[in-house]
């Protein structure tokens, strides 16, 4: 099959594959790159799992090809923050128990980031509507929305 | 945030770690994405496996042929059942006592008869997933389709089709007796009458089954897969025809479990696969896969006739549950009796007649899901107390509150409550915390409230003789180690054995590091079901962790020129109590005492085993006995806007109340709680998995919904603490009791906005739209 160069920046560095015109983002990050961070939980873009943020814009990693990140910015879980230098989400969700099992968290706590990026104070109704495409079976939400709305104050302060 | 929590009475408030809402130590790991789950692990020259799965529900295999995909480049294996060493075992959960009735037979690759839409005929094992899914596709199969039965009812018939090989497709059958049911009838004053059904549900958790299986260094089996039951290693073993202890299983976290990962999933496969090809295997199930292949949660059709008196005694309750089991047996005794047990719920009631049976069909087969057959007569009873509520002028509360069973009374099966019962207490607080319902939001909306109590167990049935065992060893720098087998499915599994073990060795919680889910190397634990690892390893490690306290304090008592049991521990220190000792500066630090315990020879560790208190088995024709040790019980209330015009329903408010024994981790607990409720309002609102003779028509998360962000409010959780569980503290359970009883509080806020009832779940628009008449 064909193959196609694509440069991508994941997490601030520049990496480069040869891929198919078929090949997923997902594919590409989890397979080729492994950024094992971005899960897979469906592969057809209802569960949110493999949530990346594409330059500004939270994606489904699984619903974007892997040629149109080409030249962009993919930013997964470990870009949002580090041990070293947590995102204030990430404390967040750890002290507001808002992680159960963790296979949605990934994609969780980077569409809040994408979310706070966009809007530094959302009410708790743009939050719920901000992660609702990103199940969690687990937490019911209330935890990961009280996690999202305490970041979102503490990135005020 | 914490400010509800801290208003909480606690029951012991001396504790120092265990209580406190602390953030779990795996949350870290998790939130760094350093936490590599079951299809993050790779290892050099993995080969990649794919299944081969019936396209029939019911049919004959004719012949499989396999030639042209073992021919394809980079296939490694094809295997069909022929090639598995013991391709029919019988299926046995962990450490079980040996009771007959509860076998299922466990076929690994189909033969004979195909029993379910999707149940695997072949495996393949290719250098990658292109290729395997290639090969796939280059396999032959004939069959010649059957009719099949779809229907529990129709294949409780003499002359039904037979999904399998036996003379009937009636798997079993239990009872339960108590007084004299005609006569609880004649005593009534009123009587309801209604048949129930409830869909098949799926787990839906986030992690599609997966694992890495490879043979290491010596030969032996490894298995690294998302699993509830690392112990499975032995029925694996069983079917290589492998010595047990040539298998190894090793759970890594696990990214939601629900009863779904209890049943064997991708493990036999991938240690067949490894096994055969001598390379590193890999498996996971699309997410397709997942919803048509794995098992399910039983549907029920249940007939319930309550009767009471005027003033709202319930005096008669007869009740017939049938399950569908689906193609294969698995756990469908197990859930039957959980059903059969809890048939008649919290309530006191004379006369009792319950009979229940688990029938075979051509469905996909039915195991454990959340609430083990509890929440499936839930919905019948309780919408029975709620009809009678209605047919006697009494409020929800008010019908209950006159029936509940409270501490020292006698379930239906004679089995005495020895432990705390708070029913009564939740179902008040939760009521309370409703409030006044809201006022319609436009003319079109209804407003309704429901509420629904629940109880249910938590550990396995007594006559399993359940065990666990736990490790804790105390380093010479003072931390602590912990290795216990358990499965850390998501409900903090591990962390409240790190805080149980600082709790009691006194030492911070960062001092303890857990090592878990390894069948080879920590001490069996037993299975991540039943609600049963805080029960049965908490209290393991609890005996544990203080047999090595008690080492210590003996150690130190001769240091200080004390006794023993003069001791404290905090922060790393040992002291004499103040009350017992006039000079409360001599303290040790604890690093001094390991060391002097290390220098001569005192044992820092120790393996305990906790029992669970064993019962024989129940009377079968009576259902009298004792099947569990505690049950937890709590109470859901909710508030709905019903849009008559459309059906659909906004959830307004959510209360979930449980009398939680002693929360170990008050954040932890509150996560299950609320977790817990959401899980049982998808059952009510919106879940169903939809078969059409066999073919599920609901394949992916698009057509299997269940509750996003936005469908429902905050969950308000109240939790009491009576202290009276028996797990370690005075805990009770939680991780199943907490769904239970969410699906009929909904149900029944639905039937109260609309003055109408809707006896099928999922209570969805068109039936709430058919039940006004509007169609």
């Amino acid at each position: 099959m064909k193959t196609y160069p694509v440069e991508i920046k994941v997490n601030g560095e520049w990496q480069t594959a040869e891929v198919t015109a078929r090949d997923t983002l997902l594919d590409l990050l989890r397979d080729r790159f492994g950024a094992f961070e971005v899960k897979n939980g469906c592969a057809q873009g209802d569960c949110g799992a493999c949530t990346v943020i594409l330059d500004h814009k939270a994606v489904n990693a699984c619903l974007t090809l892997a040629l149109q990140a080409n030249g962009k910015n993919v930013t997964t879980l470990k870009g949002v923050g580090t041990p070293d230098h947590p995102h204030p989400l990430q404390q967040s969700f750890v002290e507001h128990g808002a992680i159960q099992c963790g296979f949605c968290t990934p994609g969780m706590v980077v569409s809040a980031k994408a979310l706070l990026d966009n809007n530094p104070e959302p009410t708790r109704n743009e939050i719920r509507e901000g992660i609702s495409g990103n199940l969690c079976r687990c937490t019911g939400y209330n935890k990961i929305v009280e996690a999202i709305e305490d970041a979102s104050l503490k990135r005020e302060e | 945030m914490l400010d509800k929590l801290k208003e909480k009475p606690t029951t012991r408030p001396d504790y120092r770690i265990i209580g406190k809402p602390v953030a779990r130590h795996d949350a870290w790991g998790k939130v760094f994405a350093d936490t590599k789950y079951a299809n993050d692990y790779t290892l050099p020259g993995m080969l990649y496996a794919k299944v081969l799965r019936s396209q029939y529900a019911a049919a004959k295999v004719l012949s499989i042929d396999t030639r042209e995909a073992v021919k394809l480049a980079g296939v490694e294996a094809v295997m069909t059942a022929r090639d598995v060493p013991h391709n029919e075992t019988v299926t046995r959960f962990g450490q079980t006592h040996k009771v007959g009735g509860f076998e299922g037979l466990y076929r690994v690759l189909a033969e004979k008869k195909i029993r379910f839409r999707g149940e695997a005929i072949a495996l393949v094992a290719a250098k990658s997933l292109v290729i395997a899914e290639r090969a796939l596709g280059l396999i032959k199969v004939e069959y010649e389709p059957l009719e099949g039965v779809f229907d529990p009812v129709e294949a409780m018939k003499p002359g039904a089709y037979r999904v399998g090989e036996d003379e009937s497709n009636v798997i079993c059958s239990y009872k339960v007796r108590k007084g004299d049911i005609a006569e609880g009838f004649d005593l009534a004053d009123v009587i309801v009458e209604n048949t129930y059904r409830v869909p098949m549900v799926d787990h839906a958790y986030l992690e599609p089954e997966s694992g890495v299986a490879w043979l290491d260094d010596d030969g032996v089996i490894t298995i690294r897969a998302a699993t509830q039951v690392i112990e499975h290693f032995r029925g694996i073993a069983d079917v290589l025809g492998l010595p047990h202890n040539k298998v190894r299983v090793i759970a890594p976290m696990v990214g939601g479990g629900f009863g779904g990962k209890e049943d064997i999933t991708v493990e036999t496969y991938i240690a067949l696969l490894a096994w055969k090809t001598g390379k590193p295997v890999s498996l996971t199930y699309t997410r397709e896969e997942s919803i048509i292949a794995h098992s399910k949660r039983h549907p029920y059709v249940m007939k319930y006739k309550t009767g009471a008196t005027k003033d709202g005694k319930l005096v008669a309750m007869e009740a017939e549950l049938i399950s569908d089991a689906g193609g294969y047996v698995f756990l469908s005794p197990w859930v039957l009796l959980y059903s059969t047990v809890k048939a008649t719920g919290p309530y006191d009631i004379t006369h009792v007649r319950v009979d229940s049976h688990a029938v075979l069909t051509n469905n996909t087969f039915s195991s454990a899901n959340r609430g083990f057959g509890a929440p499936q007569p839930c919905f019948a009873y309780e919408s029975q107390l709620d009809e009678i509520a209605k047919q006697l002028n009494l409020s929800p509360l008010e019908i209950r509150k006159k029936n509940y069973l409270h501490t020292g009374d006698s379930l239906a099966t004679g089995r005495v409550l020895e432990h705390s019962v708070e029913t009564e207490q939740t179902a008040e607080k939760a009521m309370e915390a409703l409030g006044a319902p809201s006022p319609p939001g436009s003319p079109r909306e209804k407003i309704g409230q429901g509420m629904a109590s629940s109880m249910m167990s938590y550990g396995r049935m007594t006559f399993l003789h359940d065990t666990s065992r736990s490790y804790v060893s105390l380093e010479l720098d003072g931390s602590v180690t912990v290795k216990c087998g358990v499965q850390d499915i998501g409900g903090g599994q591990a962390s409240s054995l790190a805080q149980i073990t600082a709790e009691v060795l006194g030492v911070p919680l960062e001092d303890v590091t857990v090592y878990i889910g390894d069948s080879a190397l920590t001490p069996l634990a037993g299975t991540t079901t039943a609600t049963r690892q805080l029960y049965m390893s908490g209290n393991a490690t609890y005996k544990a962790a203080m047999a090595v306290r008690d080492n210590l304090f003996s150690k130190a008592a001769d240091i200080l020129d004390t006794a023993s049991e003069n001791l404290d521990i905090k922060d790393r220190k040992i002291f004499i109590r103040p009350d017992k000792t006039s000079d409360p500066d001599r303290v040790l630090a604890l690093d001094d005492v390991v060391k002097a315990c290390a220098a001569d020879g005192v044992q820092l560790y120790n393996v305990a085993q906790f029992n669970a208190p064993a019962r024989e088995l129940i009377d079968f024709q009576t259902g009298q006995g004792q099947v569990f040790a505690d049950f937890t019980f709590g109470t859901h209330a909710m508030e709905v806007a019903v849009d008559v015009d459309t059906g659909k329903v906004n959830v307004l408010k959510i209360i979930a109340c449980y009398d939680v024994g002693q929360a170990i981790n008050p954040l932890s607990a509150e996560g299950q709680i609320e977790g817990g409720a959401l899980y049982g309002l998808g059952y009510g609102m919106v879940e169903e998995v939809i078969l059409d003779k066999g073919n599920t028509l609901t394949p992916s998360l698009a057509e299997y919904l269940i509750p996003t962000s936005v469908d429902a409010p905050d969950v308000k959780t109240i939790m009491v603490e009576s202290g009276g569980g028996v797990g370690p503290f005075g805990a009770k359970g939680l991780g199943e009791p907490s769904c239970v009883s969410a699906a009929a509080a909904f149900a029944n806020a639905v039937a109260d906005a609309i003055g109408a009832r809707i006896y099928d779940l999922p209570v969805t628009a068109e039936k709430i739209i058919r039940a006004l008449g509007k169609i």
